[in-house]
């Protein structure tokens, strides 16, 4: 008891010098998205190390807890793994700047008892399968992609995310363009009323209940499959090549969508145009007021995203999340002077 | 108690009471015990001003919708109700006759440093974090069910009349029944623990006298100190009710989490503590937001009720001839 005691003081010490010493230290509060933030944590980190008077807190708490929080202006910034929508930034009090910073790519999980190479999956496989309209495993959309394959007859047991996440959206976004059934009846989302299916929470979850149950298909993020060697298969592109999702194919997707960058950049890049887009690929973006009151923050931020666009983008990789093209990056430079 | 000061000293001023630390004490509990209802009274108040919309938009039919769809913004709470229940009732119906039989071991049967260290062992298992269950539910419960319980009772009671609508369908390992298995291993310590705690206040002259008369020694046990205790076994039930509807965490991981009401133990469902902490999170929409917020008061609502029920109960028993406690 008398250490716990003891050593509690000695933090509390610690905390309170650690205080003193970051008198002009500028704190930062954002909070947001959890689909980046390995990489958002390793950029605040390093950039800390870097511009010590400068400490970014960022509290993961989900895309829509960020946008919350933001409009409610307790943090200075936020982050979302989808765009806000229209009707969002109609309500909010003040403008909202949307800029990428990472990309991301969700893929195809599965447990095929007799599989044991990459599945191929059409879009309407995909989108079928997760409508309920496709329920066996050697179903002819399925079939017909993997020949050679020997695909059992046996029922395709659906599992999606249960927990409200940016993987969510951006797969029901792929399977909205490329279903008019799905966009009809289900929609995208972060939480959407799906149609069939198990949910598991959070990517960790899916992935266990994929591997237990026998003829499961769900769908993680590509960092989490990528960090955990769970192998996933492939899909049908807009060009109609089956692709393996790495980060080159997101990367591409990201410059297939380029050209059409609109100046807000809230841009959908599923299903991207070009031979070596991966389908299933999003931005994720930093929201960030327009107009910042407070000059130290409004300069800290602007500063925090030049880096971010120019050296933060080298650490992306070694964390597996794709890097931006270069004309999205060249685009985003001239954005930050819009924030004043 | 302010009135126990001896009479020879004349009323006395309130700085002397307050000396004495009587008020003191009496203020201060006061002060905390009406915490707590401001604290309840806050909460109702919360979630209802802030379900407003929701309340507004679907009114009573919420509790009938079988809908969830955040994308069109039609919202009901009916599969969750649905998942809550068949959860908690599972629970208690596996946990009750498990939890009491144990308590009653250990209270009138065990030697007593037997029945302590259990006793030990049995606390420490109620302060294990529900994640704790939820990861052993996933990896011990879920394939067990899947493999081997699930395929057996399909096979035995599947067939039985009335009662095989529940045993039927589809086996995913994950559903109502795995749920309500997990839920039943984390609340059968607060059963055992209460529940013998209880019976061993039972006085011994209460035993006594009924083996004097001659009850045998499991006579003595049912027919004299369990129903002398019942109300504090209630009680422990229904702490182990309160803790199964409003279980979160390790419900969420293994009740596959599909708003569906489907008759059979085996299908996947929801719970409202499952869903609010899946989705509360990521919820943008004012209405979705609203409508997560109302799923907290119809929670709040069935804890209420069932509250209600079990005083009920534990009065009504109690007219029925119990000990006047």
């Amino acid at each position: 008891m008398k250490r716990i005691v003891l050593s509690s003081l000695l933090l509390l010490c610690l905390a309170a010098t650690a205080g003193a010493q970051g008198g002009n230290t500028l704190l930062l509060n954002a909070a947001g998205a959890t689909f980046p933030y390995p990489i958002y944590s390793k950029w605040f980190d390093v950039y800390h190390t870097q511009h010590p008077n400068i400490q970014i807190n960022y509290q993961s708490i989900g895309s829509g807890g960020g946008i919350r929080q933001l409009q409610a202006g307790t943090v200075d910034f936020g982050a979302s793994d989808g765009p806000m929508s229209d009707d969002q930034l109609a309500q909010s009090k003040f403008k909202i700047l949307h800029f990428p910073t990472v990309l991301g790519a969700v893929v195809p999980t599965y447990n095929v008892p007799g599989v044991s190479g990459d599945l191929n999956f059409t879009q309407k496989a995909l989108a079928g399968i997760y409508l309920g309209t496709i329920t066996k495993w050697n179903d002819p959309e399925i079939a017909n992609a993997n020949k050679g394959m020997s695909l059992p007859n046996s029922d395709i047991v659906v599992v999606h995310r249960s927990d409200g996440s940016g993987t969510s959206y951006i797969f029901t976004d792929f399977l909205s363009k490329v279903s008019d059934d799905w966009k009809n009846k289900v929609g995208k989302g972060t939480s959407v009323n799906w149609p069939v299916g198990l949910g598991g929470k959070g990517n960790e979850g899916v992935t266990g209940l994929v591997k237990q149950t026998p003829g499961s298909i769900g769908y993680v993020e590509l960092i989490y499959a990528l960090s955990n060697n769970i192998p996933y298969g492939n899909v049908q592109n807009a060009a109609g090549k089956f692709l393996k999702a790495d980060l080159a194919g997101v990367t591409a997707a990201a410059a297939g969508a380029a050209k059409d960058m609109p100046d807000d950049f809230r841009v959908s890049i599923t299903n991207a145009p070009g031979a070596t887009s991966y389908p299933i690929s999003s931005f994720t973006w930093l929201l960030i007021p327009a107009q910042i009151s407070d000059a130290g923050k409004r300069d800290a931020i602007k500063g925090f995203v030049k880096w971010m666009l120019a050296e933060g983008q080298s650490y992306n990789e070694g964390l597996s999340y794709a890097k931006l093209p270069k004309p999205v990056v060249a685009k985003e430079m001239k954005a930050i002077s819009l924030i004043q | 108690m302010e009135h126990a000061a001896p009479p020879e000293a004349g009323p006395r001023s309130f700085v002397a009471r307050l000396r004495d630390g009587d008020q003191v004490a009496h203020i201060i509990t006061l002060v905390f015990a009406a915490s707590i209802l401001l604290i309840t009274s806050m909460l109702v108040y919360e979630l209802w001003v802030n379900s407003h919309l929701s309340r507004a938009k679907f009114g009573l039919m919420f509790f009938w919708t079988r809908v969830w769809d955040p994308i069109f913004d039609n919202f009901g709470a009916a599969p969750f109700i649905y998942g809550t229940l068949v959860t908690s009732v599972v629970a208690l119906a596996i946990a009750v006759p498990l939890g009491l039989a144990a308590a009653v071991f250990l209270a009138e049967l065990a030697p007593r440093r037997l029945s302590d260290g259990i006793a030990f062992l049995i606390d420490l298992l109620a302060a294990v974090p529900s994640v704790i269950y939820g990861l052993l539910g996933i990896f011990v419960v879920v394939p067990l069910m899947r493999t081997v319980v699930g395929p057996v009772l399909i096979d035995t009671l599947g067939h039985v009349p009335v009662i095989g609508v529940l045993f039927k369908g589809p086996n995913y390992g994950v559903g109502f029944l795995t749920a309500g298995i997990v839920l039943a291993i984390m609340v059968v310590p607060f059963i055992i623990s209460v529940s013998r705690e209880v019976l061993l206040t039972v006085p011994r002259e209460q035993r006594e006298a009924a083996l004097g008369l001659g009850a045998t020694r499991w006579e003595a046990t049912w027919k004299v100190v369990v129903p002398w205790a019942r109300t504090g076994i209630m009680g422990s039930v229904f702490l182990a009710l309160a803790r199964a509807l409003g279980e979160t965490m390790a419900v969420t991981m293994v009740i596959g989490n599909d708003p569906k009401i489907s008759a059979s133990l085996f299908a996947p469902g929801y719970t409202i503590a499952a869903v609010i902490a899946n989705e509360f999170t990521e919820a943008t929409g004012d209405l979705y937001l609203s409508a997560l917020i109302e799923l907290g008061l119809v929670l709040f609502l069935i804890t209420f009720i069932l509250n209600g029920l079990a005083r009920l109960l534990i009065m009504a028993t109690e007219r029925g001839g119990g000990h006047p406690s």
